[in-house]
């Protein structure tokens, strides 16, 4: 039983975890919602690219990080980069005291395109930078950090100070990069206008099937000895270090993968929303994200997905019902969802709906081996 | 004030004989309203561009942030706002229609403004939107409004280099708050030196870019320091230093939200005494909102440049702030910004009301020149830019949180957002 499930891509109840929450993405949400609304949806989905990273790192490797607002943002500012050189043409800006160069930089009286913003002229570059960027900050943080063993709290509190920092240099630097005011304004990629409604649909469907390729990828992180490892590694890392294995270097791969999908989100975030700024960079952004995480569940995929969608969608609902009241019935739902079940909503789904409906399934087959699961948390965690 | 004084707002319902007297001196449009009824504008014929316009209402949208770190200065804006929305209401509407507002958070995020703007113009489908405090909102919802071609007022201070058709800027632009306060403190206070300092953003330094052209180009004068701090910055002793070893005349300062409170109490530690006035601190930063934070105690004998201070002594801001308080508390003050916020409403409802129309395109047309003696600063009128027409004042504060009127501008001062020579 232990080694058909190990081979077997998917088991079935994963199988049926792909097709329901494809049916809801790709056919339930853009049937029932208007333009706007499936474009808010698009917007809550690139949240689950950094709440999917998180629980490969966190979840399966026990690397919480609290900086992944980083990643977002370096994904969706090479991407703003981008699409603001071209909403900058010369005719476009030519009130300015010099044209050519984006409406921020004329302001802070910077009089030429700065050499590191000129590759971002280049549509190919600049998808290239929305991964390796982030992936590359990464890479340094993580050997930095995992080589010397940092891990837990550390590694936790190491990274919001860089979220921290970034910030402060974003905001610093406002004649390179917009300041507190982000880079706003963003109108056309290759001259294709991503404002429109039917841009917004379609802007839509391509996150969605990002997100399903990402989520494949950490699926099959997880089936993969590397996934085995990693949960091994979150539950007993110096056992893994004594069989042979170079810990720190699973931890580098997982936690650049995870970035990797945070700049993949936040690259569609600004093509979807048309602008990028640093509130979504620095502490409080990040730690929502972790939050989101949370909620649906930190070792569950899907949980992510169906996490970062519940907690935005009752963001929305609420702050529209209640304008001056939300935030408190957001920090119920929090405190709620930590103390009453915290594993979260994926949590929730094990424990009532599928441990449940096995034992009845293994009760009326008669006695077999218990399937392990695949995914045991570590109750001293 | 009498509960009945409550229900009619600022302009009592005006008694025949009034009419006569005020009529010839007053704007014939403010007295259209009093005999429009909306029978008489059907609304196929008012709202061609499928607004939520019906036979009896019409709805606006209110955007502001009221969680986050901006809640403390845009509270004042809502507030402003729905007391004009009440006012027009109890006159009988704007084109016999009763005013309904949508109210959304922007809460301090400036993506969520951006979001909330597209919810009230296309799944709402209101007439306008009276809303946004800091820049970053504003350039955030700036393409909304332009996309969905809705209307918003605006009521901030703000830097310039900026003139939207989709916007109406009910505050004042950079060269409308600086150049009168800097030609004030030069004649006035002899000032020959200034020390430049505030917040880290683009309404600061632009500001401070137009007033050192000012100081140094027009009047020939010397800037012997500028320097900029975080938002949220609290630690301002080293600058203090600075300032006490140059001994400028005049410190110049532009320092925003929270910042302020620190800025001004180690300034007080510092031994440096405003009420003596060497140095002479010129402010534009803070309103009778900030000095709540502030205290009045430290911020004593400081001066600050701006259109408007709740102490202005003339009928309208009378009657206006008893109205405020009478409907939010009488704790409350009034600031530059809540004064601003508060023409919103009723510019937008003279400007449908010369059209005829809620069209956002008629109302633009209709926009310019229009006019409104009423307003608590005083008559003002809109310019072609967008902009309005306002005096300059300038207001030193006092113990109790209340700036004494020192200064004003002879004329209504013209807005100029794109400077020619300040650039």
């Amino acid at each position: 039983m232990n080694r058909v499930v190990s081979q077997r891509m998917f088991t079935w109840t994963e199988l049926m975890g792909f097709v329901v929450l494809a049916a809801l993405i790709f056919v339930v949400l853009p049937m029932t919602m208007d333009v706007f609304r499936l474009n808010l949806f698009g917007k809550y989905l690139t949240y689950a690219f950094v709440a999917l990273g998180l629980v490969l790192c966190w979840g399966a490797g026990g690397i919480l990080s609290l900086g992944q607002g980083v990643f977002f943002g370096l994904g969706g500012y090479c991407m703003a980069m981008f699409l603001k050189l071209e909403a900058s043409s010369p005719e476009n800006t030519a009130i300015q005291s010099t044209p050519g160069i984006p409406d921020f930089m004329d302001w802070n009286q910077v009089t030429y395109l700065p050499w590191w913003w000129e590759p971002f002229h280049y549509l190919p570059f600049a998808l290239v930078a929305v991964v390796l960027v982030p992936v590359a900050l990464s890479f340094v943080i993580g050997v930095a950090m995992f080589r010397r063993r940092v891990g837990g709290v550390y590694f936790a509190i190491i990274t919001q100070a860089i979220a921290a920092i970034l910030t402060i240099l974003i905001i610093g630097q406002q004649g390179y990069t917009g300041g507190v005011n982000g880079i706003t304004d963003l109108r056309t990629m290759l001259g294709w206008d991503i404002r429109t409604d039917d841009a917004k649909v379609i802007l839509y469907f391509v996150n969605a099937v990002l997100l399903f390729a990402c989520l494949f990828m950490a699926h099959f992180v997880r089936r993969s000895k590397l996934g085995r490892l990693l949960i091994a590694i979150r539950d007993r890392e110096d056992r893994v270090r004594f069989s042979g294995y170079d810990v720190a270097n699973f931890k580098i791969f997982v936690f650049c993968l995870g970035c990797a999908f945070a700049g993949i989100g936040g690259a569609m975030f600004t093509l979807q929303v048309g602008f990028m700024s640093p509130s979504f960079v620095g502490i409080v952004p990040s730690i929502e994200m972790v939050i989101f995480c949370a909620v649906g569940g930190r070792y569950s995929i899907f949980g992510a997905v169906y996490g970062t969608l519940l907690v935005n969608w009752a963001k929305t609902a609420l702050s529209e019902s209640f304008p001056e009241l939300w935030l408190f019935a957001m920090g119920a739902l929090f405190i709620g969802v930590v103390l009453a079940f915290p594993s979260g909503v994926a949590g929730l789904y094990n424990d009532w709906i599928e441990t449940p409906i096995r034992k009845a399934l293994r009760r009326s087959r008669g006695p077999v081996i218990a399937e392990p699961a695949v995914q045991q948390p570590n109750p001293a965690e | 004030m009498s509960d009945n004084d409550k229900t009619r707002g600022i302009f009592p319902p005006l008694s025949r004989r009034g009419m006569l007297l005020g009529s010839a001196a007053l704007s014939a449009s403010l007295f259209m309203p009093k005999g429009l009824r909306a029978q008489d504008y059907p609304t196929a014929q008012v709202n061609t561009s499928g607004l939520a316009v019906t036979d009896d209402t019409v709805t606006v949208g209110i955007l502001h942030s009221v969680t986050g770190t901006m809640a403390i200065s845009e509270t004042g804006s809502v507030q402003a706002e729905k007391l004009a929305i009440d006012q027009i209401n109890a006159q009988g509407g704007v084109l016999g229609r009763k005013i309904q507002f949508i109210q959304e958070d922007g809460a301090s995020d400036w993506p969520t403004f951006a979001e909330k703007a597209r919810k009230l113009l296309v799944n709402d489908k209101v007439a306008s939107v009276m809303g946004c405090w800091t820049s970053a909102s504003r350039k955030a919802v700036l393409p909304v409004f332009e996309q969905y071609n809705g209307m918003l007022y605006y009521p901030t201070f703000y830097e310039g280099l900026e003139q939207s058709p989709n916007v109406i800027y009910t505050g004042q632009e950079a060269t409308q708050q600086i150049i009168a306060g800097i030609d004030w403190v030069t004649n006035e206070k002899g000032a020959k030196t200034f020390y430049l300092l505030g917040s880290d953003y683009i309404w600061p330094r632009t500001s401070n870019k137009i007033a050192r052209k000012h100081i140094e180009d027009k009047l020939g004068l010397k800037v012997v320091g500028e320097e900029y701090y975080p938002l949220g910055h609290t630690q301002f002793n080293s600058v203090i230093n600075k300032i006490r070893l140059r001994k400028p005349d005049v410190i110049y300062a532009i320092v925003v939200g929270g910042s302020n409170v620190a800025f001004y109490k180690q300034l007080k530690a510092a031994g440096i005494d405003m009420t003596e006035e060497k140095p002479v601190l010129l402010t534009i930063s803070v309103t009778e909102d900030e000095i709540r934070g502030i205290g009045g105690e430290n911020i004593e004998g400081a001066y600050a440049c701006m259109k408007y201070f709740q102490s202005l002594q003339n009928e309208n801001n009378d009657t206006f702030v008893a109205a405020f308080k009478d409907m939010w508390g009488s704790d409350m003050v009034i600031g530059d910004v809540t004064q601003a916020a508060y023409l919103g409403p009723w510019l937008w409802k003279l400007a449908v009301e010369k059209a005829g129309s809620f069209d956002v395109d008629k109302v633009r047309e209709a926009s310019p020149d229009i006019e409104f003696p009423q307003a608590p600063e005083g008559y003002v009128r809109i310019h072609e830019n967008h902009h309005l027409w306002s005096r300059t004042r300038v207001g030193r504060a006092k113990a109790d949180g209340q700036y004494e009127v020192v200064f004003e501008t002879e004329d209504l001062v013209e807005p100029d957002p794109f400077p020619e020579g300040y650039q």
